[in-house]
C-alpha cells in the first residue's frame, strides 16, 4: 500500500525528516508517536503534497504510484486522506457546498460520475447521522466559527464521505475532550476495512485506547527509531519520549 | 451548489475570453468623429424633437469645455474622440421589427453564443429582455404583458417619441449634463437604452433585464437609461453584459439615472463582463459610467448591486441621493480585477433627508498585475436628522503584484448622525488553497471557491439567475491568477 523508504525532507532549509522507512499493508492501522518538534506533522504532509515541504531524497511508494511525483489533488483522487490537525476555515463557503464539491471532484479521479445536489444531500444526511453530526454543522461556512471539536469532527465527516484509501490523522486528539474523542475514534473505527490503511499521528497515548492500532512506531530526529506492536505506546506513555530523544541524538 | 460544478466546468472548458467573437452584420454608420453635425446627425436619425437636439447641442458645447476627470487612481493614454464612431445600427427594412420573426437571424444567434436565447428566455424564463445591439434596440419581449399592468419598458429612443412628456420630464434630472465629462459626451450623442417607468401601486411582475454588447470596432457605446418608480411601485431590473474581442480600445460611457418616488423601491443589479484586454494590457473596453438614483420620496429605496469583473479600465460610482425622509440606499459590489486591468469604483451616499439610511459592502478582488480601488463617499447634510450609515469594505488580494486601495470620504455636518467604516485588507491564503486540494479540488476551483465565499454577502443579494452567472463569471475571471 505505502512504503516510504529512507525519507530525507528540508522545510525552509531546514532538515526535518532525516531517512524515514516505513511500510503499510492494506487495511493496517499504523500509529507514529513522538514529542514534539520529531517531524510528526511534516511526514503528513509530505505524504499530502503540500508546498513548502521539500523532499531532498529518498522515495514514497503508493499503490505502486511515485507519490512524491503526484499533485495534492491528485493524490486525493488516490484515496489519501488528511485529516488536518488545524483544519481551515474558509468563511462564505457553505459546508455542504464544500463537502459536495469534494466528493464530486474526488469521484472525478476514480472515473464516477458526479452526484447532483439532491443525490447528494441524501448521502450526506446518511453520514451525518451515522456519525452523530449536528444537522447545523453542514449548513455554517466551513469550520468558521467551529469549535475544537466541531472542526474534528467534520474532518471525520468528510473522512467517510471521501472513502479514502488511506487515511492519516495528525493529532486529531489535540483539542478534544474526552467524548469527542470517543465519537471521533467511533467514525475511525467504523471505517476499519481490509482495503483501508490508517496513519496515526499523536503526541499521546490516550487517542489509542480508542483507536486501537496494530503497529506502533516512535519518531524523533527525523527518524523511526522504535517500532512495535501497541503496547509499545503505553510503555511510551510510562518512560515518556526522553529515551529515544536522547538515544537519537 | 450547482453553480460551483458549472463553474468547475465552465473553467475547463474556457481558455480565453469567451466571448471574443465578431458578429458580421452591414453597419450603417455615420462618419468618424465629433462634432455638432454629428450631434444632429443622431437626433436626426433618432426623428428627435426640437427641443432634445437643443439638449444634446448644449451638452456638447459643455463637453467641449470640460476637463478629463483626473482624480481616479488609472493610467491610460489621452483619449482620441475623433477617432471614434458615435453611430452605428444593424440596418432593418423597415422601421424596426415588431416581433423575434423579424429579428435579423445572425443577431439571434449572437445572443444564443451569450447564453441568452431569447425565444427561450421568452417562454421559461419570464424575463423581459430589450436587447442593445450597437447601439439600436432591436428586440422587445414581453411588452404587451407588462403593458397590461402600465408599465413602460422599452427603447428610450421610443420613449421619446411616445411618452416625451415624461423623458422630458426626468432626463438629466440626477445626473445633470454637465456632471462630468464622460456623462455630459452621452448627454449629447447617447444613441440608445432603456426607458422604464412603472405606474403607481404597481409591483413589476418580473425582473427586468437588458443586455448590452459591444460589436462593431471602434464604436463608442453611450447607452442612456432612464427608470422612474412612481409612488408605491416596485421594479427589479437587471443588466448584464459581455463583448466580443479586440485590440483597439471601445469607450463605454453609459449614464443611468433612477428616480423613486413615495414608497417606492427600485433593485438595480448589474454583471459587467466587458472585454477585459489580454494578459498584457492590449485591447479591453474603457468602462466609465455614471450611474445615480434619486429617492425623491418619502420611504423609498435604493439599491444597486453590482459584479464587475471586467472592462480594461473601470470607473464607475453607482450612488444614492437621499432627498425623501426615511429614504434607504444600498451598493452592494463585487469587484474583480485580474492581469493589467484597473478598477475605481464605489458609491455617493447623498444624506438629506430625515433618518435617512444608507448601507455599503464593497468586496474587491485584485489578482495579477492590477490595480483595483474602492472610492466612497458618504455625505450627512445639516438636515438629515438622524442618518445612519454602514460601510464594509474588504480587499482580497491574490498574488503579490496586485494593489488594493481604499479611499473613503466622509462628510458629516449633522451630530445627530451615526456613520461607520469598517474595512479589512487580506491575501488570499495558502492554508485555504491546500486544504481544499487535499480533498481533491483543484487549485483553480479552490480559488473560485475560496472567492465565491468572500463574495457571498454581496452575491446574495442578485437575483437568482443574475447570482448563478456572476459565480461562474467570479470563477472565470480568476483563471491563471494563481499557480
Amino acid at each position: 500500500m505505502l512504503k516510504i523508504e529512507n525519507l530525507h525532507a528540508t522545510v525552509g532549509g531546514k532538515g526535518i525528516l532525516k531517512g524515514l522507512d516505513l511500510k503499510i499493508g492494506p487495511g493496517e492501522i499504523h500509529a507514529i508517536m513522538g514529542p514534539n518538534g520529531s517531524g510528526k506533522s511534516t511526514l503528513s504532509y509530505v505524504l499530502s503534497g503540500r508546498e513548502g515541504y521539500e523532499v531532498t531524497e529518498g522515495t514514497v511508494t503508493y499503490q505502486g504510484r511515485d507519490l512524491l511525483a503526484m499533485e495534492p489533488e491528485e493524490r486525493a483522487g488516490a484515496g489519501i486522506f488528511l485529516a488536518f490537525q488545524y483544519p481551515v476555515e474558509i468563511p462564505g463557503v457553505p459546508n455542504t457546498t464544500f463537502l459536495r464539491e469534494a466528493v464530486n471532484a474526488v469521484r472525478k479521479y476514480k472515473g464516477e460520475p458526479g452526484l447532483d445536489p439532491m443525490a447528494f444531500m441524501k448521502v450526506l444526511r446518511a453520514k451525518i447521522k451515522e456519525l452523530q453530526v449536528p444537522d447545523d454543522l453542514i449548513k455554517r461556512a466551513v469550520n468558521a466559527g467551529f469549535s475544537g471539536g466541531e472542526k474534528k469532527r467534520n474532518e471525520i465527516l468528510q473522512m467517510a464521505l471521501l472513502d479514502p484509501t488511506l487515511a492519516i490523522l495528525d493529532e486529531t486528539d489535540s483539542g478534544l475532550d474526552i467524548d469527542a474523542l470517543k465519537t471521533v475514534a467511533d467514525g475511525v473505527n467504523a471505517m476499519r476495512s481490509p482495503d483501508r490503511s490508517v496513519l496515526v499521528i499523536t503526541h499521546y497515548q490516550r487517542l489509542l485506547d480508542y483507536i486501537v492500532p496494530d503497529h506502533v512506531h516512535v519518531l524523533a530526529h527525523g527518524r523511526i527509531v522504535r517500532s512495535g506492536g501497541k503496547e509499545l505506546a503505553r510503555e511510551l506513555e510510562k518512560t515518556g519520549y526522553a529515551a529515544f530523544t536522547g538515544e537519537a541524538a | 451548489m450547482a453553480a460551483n460544478v458549472e463553474t468547475i466546468e465552465q473553467v475547463q472548458a474556457t481558455e480565453k475570453y469567451k466571448y471574443g467573437f465578431v458578429t458580421d452584420i452591414e453597419s450603417e454608420t455615420a462618419p468618424k468623429g465629433l462634432s455638432e453635425d454629428i450631434v444632429r446627425f443622431i437626433s436626426q436619425k433618432k426623428n428627435e424633437p426640437e427641443w432634445l437636439l437643443e439638449w444634446r447641442l448644449k451638452a456638447y458645447r459643455h463637453w467641449l469645455t470640460m476637463p478629463e476627470p483626473q482624480w481616479a487612481h488609472v493610467v491610460f493614454p489621452p483619449l482620441d474622440y475623433q477617432d471614434s464612431y458615435y453611430y452605428s445600427a444593424p440596418k432593418s427594412k423597415s422601421d424596426g421589427p415588431k416581433s423575434l420573426e423579424e429579428v435579423d437571424p445572425e443577431l439571434l444567434r449572437t445572443y444564443e453564443k451569450l447564453g441568452i436565447p431569447l425565444k427561450e428566455q421568452e417562454m421559461l424564463a419570464g424575463v423581459a429582455v430589450d436587447a442593445v445591439f450597437d447601439s439600436v434596440s432591436v428586440a422587445t419581449t414581453f411588452k404587451g404583458k407588462l403593458e397590461e399592468q402600465g408599465i413602460i419598458f422599452c427603447p428610450i429612443s421610443e420613449a421619446v417619441q411616445n411618452h416625451p412628456e415624461l423623458v422630458r420630464k426626468y432626463l438629466g434630472s440626477v445626473v445633470p449634463a454637465a456632471d462630468n465629462k464622460h456623462a455630459c459626451l452621452n448627454s449629447a450623442v447617447f444613441t440608445d437604452g432603456s426607458f422604464v417607468y412603472i405606474p403607481k401601486g404597481v409591483r413589476c411582475p418580473m425582473e427586468l433585464s437588458t443586455y448590452f454588447r459591444i460589436n462593431a470596432a471602434n464604436t463608442g457605446q453611450f447607452e442612456r437609461t432612464l427608470l422612474i418608480a412612481d409612488a408605491g411601485s416596485y421594479v427589479s431590473y437587471l443588466e448584464g453584459c459581455t463583448a466580443p474581442m479586440r485590440d483597439e480600445n471601445q469607450l463605454h460611457a453609459a449614464v443611468v439615472e433612477l428616480i423613486a418616488l413615495d414608497d417606492a423601491e427600485i433593485k438595480y443589479s448589474t454583471v459587467q463582463n466587458w472585454y477585459p484586454g489580454d494578459e498584457n494590457g492590449v485591447g479591453g473596453i474603457y468602462n466609465f459610467v455614471t450611474k445615480r438614483g434619486a429617492c425623491r420620496g418619502h420611504n423609498s429605496k435604493i439599491s444597486w448591486t453590482q459584479v464587475e469583473t471586467g472592462s480594461a479600465i473601470t470607473w464607475k460610482y453607482p450612488s444614492c441621493i437621499l432627498q425623501g425622509d426615511n429614504s434607504v440606499g444600498e451598493f452592494y459590489s463585487v469587484a474583480i480585477t485580474n492581469n493589467m486591468q484597473q478598477a475605481d469604483t464605489g458609491t455617493k451616499m447623498i444624506h438629506l433627508g430625515k433618518n435617512t439610511r444608507s448601507r455599503i459592502i464593497s468586496k474587491g478582488i485584485s489578482a495579477g498585475r492590477s490595480q483595483q480601488t474602492y472610492r466612497g463617499l458618504v455625505k450627512i447634510s445639516p438636515k438629515a436628522q438622524g442618518a445612519r450609515n454602514h460601510t464594509q469594505c474588504d480587499s482580497l488580494l491574490i498574488g503579490d503584484t496586485c494593489g488594493a486601495h481604499t479611499v473613503p470620504y466622509i462628510e458629516c455636518r449633522n451630530r445627530g448622525a451615526v456613520v461607520e467604516h469598517e474595512a479589512t485588507t487580506s491575501k488570499i491564503s495558502e492554508d485555504q488553497l491546500f486544504y481544499c486540494r487535499q480533498r481533491g479540488i483543484s487549485q483553480e476551483d479552490a480559488v473560485a471557491l475560496v472567492v465565491n465565499g468572500f463574495c457571498r454577502e454581496v452575491l446574495q443579494q442578485l437575483p437568482m439567475e443574475f447570482a448563478v452567472e456572476a459565480q461562474k463569471l467570479v470563477g472565470i475571471s480568476l483563471e491563471g491568477s494563481v499557480g
